[in-house]
């Protein structure tokens, strides 16, 4: 594993009456790409706002390539990306890049490469008023390469974007993680998370209750797998009786049975006979993972 | 340091410039200037000053109200406005300090305001002395009343980013901005006069009046330029005031005003969580 870019120590924020996050622990290393989870409200940005020394830290302590956030070497460092970026609306897009650029002492010369490698070169002299969400977004991902960050924030960097631009916008992620920049990921959107990150961590209310490879927390996690029996006839209730499921529809039972029950669970029913005429099985997915993980729920 | 004051200063320029706001600001300038030059050629022979004498004594006046009103609506909406958007948040997670931000805006938006009053009352000025009211006296209070309008602006600017930054939105900023108007130009010299008449010629009106008048930039303003120029002074009638005080006082608390507001401005949004 590379060096350590970012650490963070026990941080806690609270506002008023509110424990925003509490005692939240965690690494960052160059190359990784970790996804930041967690419901609306769960701390997610307050935590990127904290590591940006942005809002302060009640309690805790991060360090930032070695430094304090906030800090000017901790910003050089960093890269940011907001949840809802909005850029002045009279500017072209190159001329806010042009900026960017020259505030993070990046070669101005550089800007119309960014430009291009996110889709918006055609769109570089246009005003950023004319421009539509995912345009905005992308640019708002151009500033991310500038200067070839060590860490990378990225809140929510996916919302507004089509299918074809989210691949790209992994795509580059990806890029960035392979040049050594360490990525985190706020994100609502699972399915990508689950192929293009390299670590899990989620907030719950302030807390971090999860952080691991998705392989580690599927096994810790133990969930059910769910096997769908379709009935021969109108044979459902006597499954319902001989397994203990739970009827859906007049013709299936809806099975829960932990891991290493599955096959106990499979030959049982085979000996049933032709009672039963299909069965389909359901492995939990990163959503049942996500929902175990960041509701405390415990089935 | 300065690369990134003058890199936000060059963005902050080209926003003025495209959303009209230079346009504007010179248009009202130049309007305001000129009405107050043609109308102030007809009383010229009775008071026996010239035509461009009694047309910067009027601009002083204008100038009071405007330079503070245009230097506010430049302000107000540019540490709130940019924190509600989300862009205040991204801007600082690069290596430029809150204070070189504020200075780049300044710098941006004191350009904008010296241009639209260097036109506005050079194009008055020009136009009294194609009708032939000007003597040196009289350009030298031009070029005073133009360089005194900037920093009576200068002060403005940075009382709007300081109410910018404390206000927590930009229609907060607003109306905070307009109360501040209120109170410095027009409430402020109400309840001078109040005093004054209340006091009937005491000791308040001897002694703390003219520094509690000197105290606001916009009325140091109006006494820098009434107290260097008898014409203006007899043009205005404020040369009461004007003489009971050092001549130093006004100029000091009108260059101070600025540098004051600046601090201000920044303690303020040092404390801003964007
Ligand atoms: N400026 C603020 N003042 C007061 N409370 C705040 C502020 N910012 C955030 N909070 C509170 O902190 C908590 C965490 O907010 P945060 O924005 O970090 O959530 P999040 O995980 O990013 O949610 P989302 O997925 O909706 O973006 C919320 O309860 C929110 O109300
Ligand atoms: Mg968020």
């Amino acid at each position: 594993m590379g060096e350590i870019v970012l650490n963070i120590e026990n941080a806690g924020k609270s506002r008023a009456a509110l424990q925003v996050l509490d005692g939240v622990s965690l690494n960052a290393a160059t190359g990784q790409r970790i996804a930041l989870l967690g419901h609306n409200g769960a701390g997610k940005s307050t935590l990127m706002k904290a590591v940006l020394g942005l809002t302060p830290l009640s309690a805790g302590r991060i360090s930032v390539a070695g430094s304090a956030p906030g800090s000017a070497a901790a910003r050089a460092a960093t890269a940011y990306l907001p949840e809802a970026v909005a850029f002045h609306k009279s500017l072209t897009g190159r001329e806010q890049l042009t900026l960017f650029a020259r505030l993070a002492d990046c070669p101005v010369a550089q800007v119309a490469g960014y430009l291009d490698r996110v889709g918006l070169s055609e769109a570089a002299d246009r005003r950023i008023g004319t421009y539509s969400k995912g345009m905005r977004q992308r640019l708002g991902l151009a500033q991310v390469l500038l200067g070839r960050p060590k860490l990378a924030l990225l809140d929510e960097p996916t919302s507004g974007l089509d299918p074809i631009s989210r691949h790209e916008l992994y795509a580059i992620i990806d890029e960035m993680a392979e040049l050594g920049t360490a990525v985190l990921i706020a994100s609502h959107t699972l399915t990508e998370v689950e192929a293009r990150t390299d670590r899990i961590a989620i907030l719950r209310a302030g807390r971090l209750v999860a952080d691991d490879t998705l392989e580690n927390l599927t096994l810790r996690a133990g969930l059910p797998t769910r096997l769908r029996i379709r009935a021969n006839g109108d044979a459902a209730g006597r499954i319902v009786d001989a397994t203990g499921g739970t009827r859906v529809n007049g013709m299936s039972v809806d099975l829960l049975c932990a891991p290493e029950r599955k096959m106990t669970e499979l030959r049982r029913l085979s000996a049933m006979g032709d009672v039963v005429a299909d069965i389909e099985m359901h492995p939990p997915r990163l959503e049942d993972l996500y929902r175990h993980y960041s509701t405390g729920e415990n089935h | 340091m300065i690369r990134r004051i003058l890199a936000v200063a060059m963005i902050e320029a080209t926003i003025t410039r495209r959303n009209r706001w230079l346009l504007m600001a010179t248009v009202i300038m130049v309007l305001f200037a000129v009405a107050l030059t043609l109308a102030g050629s007809a009383p010229t022979g009775t008071l026996g000053v010239n035509m461009l004498t009694v047309s910067v004594a009027s601009m002083t006046t204008l100038s009071v109200y405007l330079a503070p009103l245009l230097a506010l609506m430049m302000a107000f909406d540019s540490i709130a406005g940019e924190a509600e958007r989300g862009g205040l948040g991204l801007l600082l997670s690069y290596p430029v300090s809150r204070a070189e931000i504020l200075l780049g805006k300044f710098v941006a938006h004191l350009s904008a305001l010296a241009f639209a009053m260097i036109v506005g009352f050079g194009v008055a000025g020009g136009l009294a002395a194609v009708q032939g009211g000007v003597d040196a006296a009289s350009l030298v209070a031009l070029v005073r009343l133009i360089l005194t309008s900037i920093l009576l602006g200068a002060a403005f600017l940075a009382l709007g980013y300081m109410l910018s930054a404390l206000a927590g939105s930009a229609t907060g900023a607003a109306g905070l901005s307009a109360g501040l108007w209120m109170v410095f130009v027009v409430l402020y010299d109400l309840g001078l006069l109040g005093a004054v008449v209340f006091d009937a010629g005491g000791w308040f009106t001897q002694t703390l009046f003219p520094w509690a008048l000197a105290a606001n930039p916009a009325d140091a303003f109006r006494l820098w330029n009434v107290a260097a120029s008898d014409g203006v002074a007899m043009a205005t009638g404020l040369s009461g005031a004007a003489s009971a005080l050092p001549d130093w006082v006004a100029p000091t608390s009108l260059l101070l005003w600025p540098v004051l507001a600046l601090l201000l401005a920044r303690y303020f949004f040092e404390r801003l969580e964007p």
